[in-house]
């Protein structure tokens, strides 16, 4: 990880389009899609999880990382929607892609064999080390509720080079414990899991960055979150009150550079103007 | 099947309703075993994309390198780890699947059943030749002469496919890619329709007891409707030239 990215967009890691323009207001949604885009500055191949991943890797792709491949897997690589896909089983992931391809390809040849750089996740339930849970909340067996499950986000998880995820903060979703283990990040800790993956052979070297609506989180070296970057509006009372456990927080700690107005253009007017992702 | 009571279980890798949120009426099936309990084998995408195409190939088991740390395998003992016989490395394996019936929709076949799609393919080719019988619907029958002159296109051989269905819109509110789009409005309404088990029988008696086949419910959905899913615009492949070679 190198020290711009941990450093982030607010001290200048990236360069959000438009940046001299004062927004005329945003929501804690909309500051979040545009954060999370904003990390995908200089990327190139991206594997885009449902839900919340599909905007902002899509605002990516429109504004700091124009040459993104937007993997779904579905089976497209290089996607270029005309329009945000509410699904990734949508047909205009594939109009203008640069190859459709069957699942099986998309997940041996493309992600079991290394190709894609960032695996961009949402998720129910995370720990302070990036473990994911998006099968069940309460026990397997009998659930409190029924989530979706894995699809493809167990071998993202293991096989993309890094990991991003993006989520709302809450007590019910930052926890000290996980209910279900879907998606491996730094199981307990950094030495631990660079252990295992070693040993296990896999491609991937775990999560590198959660984006909330209230702030940005990357990696420290136990493997540990750390919140690296406050956005405007929101206070560490507001991030301690909706987190599970103690979060670790950068000293000094920047503030998110606000979304611009070709940013809030963009998610407002073109990818998602019914509002759907941020409501 | 499964808010009507006729599936007893689901072997999957992602239930959602995409986009959108969850799916009520298997989480009432899971959580409350409402109106009977589900039973559910669960893996990844890529593990049930490996378990048909170990079905397909005739092959024991799949190796992939995923599940790793996940608690996955704790859930399904199907799901095993195995040392390669080539070095110290462990893998997962997962089990063939070869379904009794695989169903399939795609944009054309001619009356052998050979077929023809293209857009996302998903894993309907393996799925398609791991099953015992297959059943391909179509928006289109063709000539054989259509299917020959693009070999490359051809997904799933009359061979394997034991019936060809001829139901234009027969993917909806799915989508055909370049025949009709996603129909997401359908996606949003079954949200609020399906969240309660008096209003997921009331559509099921409206729109599948309550009409005599796909055109009827195509008829109930009205031209407006329909008419709204074409797609904007035309959007063809470049001709590519097989060549003559006598």
């Amino acid at each position: 990880m190198s020290e711009s990215r941990r450093d982030g967009p607010a001290t200048g890691g990236s360069t959000p389009a438009d940046s001299g323009a004062t927004p005329p207001g945003f929501t804690r949604s909309e500051m979040m899609i545009v954060a999370a885009a904003r990390e995908l500055a200089g990327q190139r191949v991206c594997f885009v999880g449902v839900g919340l991943p599909n905007i902002a890797v899509n605002l990516a792709r429109l504004t700091v990382a124009p040459e993104l491949e937007l993997v779904y897997e579905s089976g497209a690589f290089g996607a270029k929607p005309a329009r945000l896909p509410l699904s990734i089983g949508d047909p205009t992931i594939v109009t203008g892609a640069t190859a459709a391809v069957s699942m099986f390809e998309l997940f041996s040849f493309y992600l079991q064999g290394g190709l894609v750089d960032v695996g961009f996740l949402g998720a129910a339930q995370i720990d302070r080390f990036g473990n994911i849970n998006s099968t069940v909340i309460g026990d397997y067996e009998h659930p409190k509720t029924r989530l979706p499950g894995s699809g493809g986000a167990c071998e993202i998880a293991i096989n993309a080079r890094q990991v991003f995820v993006i989520m709302r903060q809450s007590r019910r979703s930052f926890v000290d414990r996980i209910d279900f283990r879907t998606s491996p990040g730094n199981l307990g800790g950094a030495e631990a899991a660079a252990r295992t993956r070693r040993e296990e052979g896999w491609l991937g070297s775990g999560p590198s960055v959660v984006v909330t609506d209230l702030g940005i989180y990357h990696f420290d070296e136990t493997g540990e979150m750390r919140l690296d970057s406050i956005h405007p509006g929101a206070t560490l009372e507001q991030v301690r009150d909706t987190i599970g456990w103690q979060p670790k927080v950068a000293d000094p700690l920047p503030a998110t550079l606000a979304p611009t107005s070709e940013e809030l253009r963009l998610i407002r007017e073109e990818l998602d103007p019914e509002g759907a992702y941020t409501k | 099947m499964v808010a009507a009571g006729t599936a007893r279980k689901l072997v999957f890798s992602w239930l959602g309703n995409p986009g959108v949120g969850g799916l009520h009426a298997i989480r009432r099936r899971v959580e409350d075993t409402n109106p009977a309990p589900l039973e559910l084998e669960e893996y990844s995408h890529f593990g049930m994309v490996g378990r048909y195409t170990a079905g397909a190939s005739n092959l024991p088991f799949f190796p992939l390198r995923s599940y790793f740390e996940t608690d996955l395998p704790k859930v399904n003992p199907l799901i095993r780890p195995i040392r390669s016989p080539y070095g110290d490395e462990t893998v997962y394996a997962v089990p063939p699947l070869k379904p009794d019936v695989t169903v399939v929709h795609a944009q054309r076949a001619d009356a052998d059943g050979n077929t023809q799609m293209w857009g996302l393919l998903g894993c309907q080719k393996e799925a398609a030749f791991a099953a015992e019988r297959v059943i391909v619907v179509v928006e289109d029958l063709v000539d054989e002469a259509v299917i020959r002159a693009d070999p490359n296109r051809t997904v799933i051989p009359g061979l394997i496919v034991d019936a060809v269905v001829v139901e234009p819109w027969g993917a909806h509110p799915s989508y055909v890619q370049g025949a009709y789009d996603r129909d997401n409005r359908f996606y949003r309404d079954w949200e609020a329709i399906s969240r309660d088990a008096a209003t997921t029988a009331a559509w099921l008696d409206e729109w599948v007891y309550g009409v005599s086949g796909r055109a009827e419910y195509m008829e109930k959905l009205g031209a407006e409707r329909v008419n709204s899913l074409r797609p904007s615009g035309s959007a063809p492949s470049g001709s590519v030239d097989y060549g003559v070679y006598e």
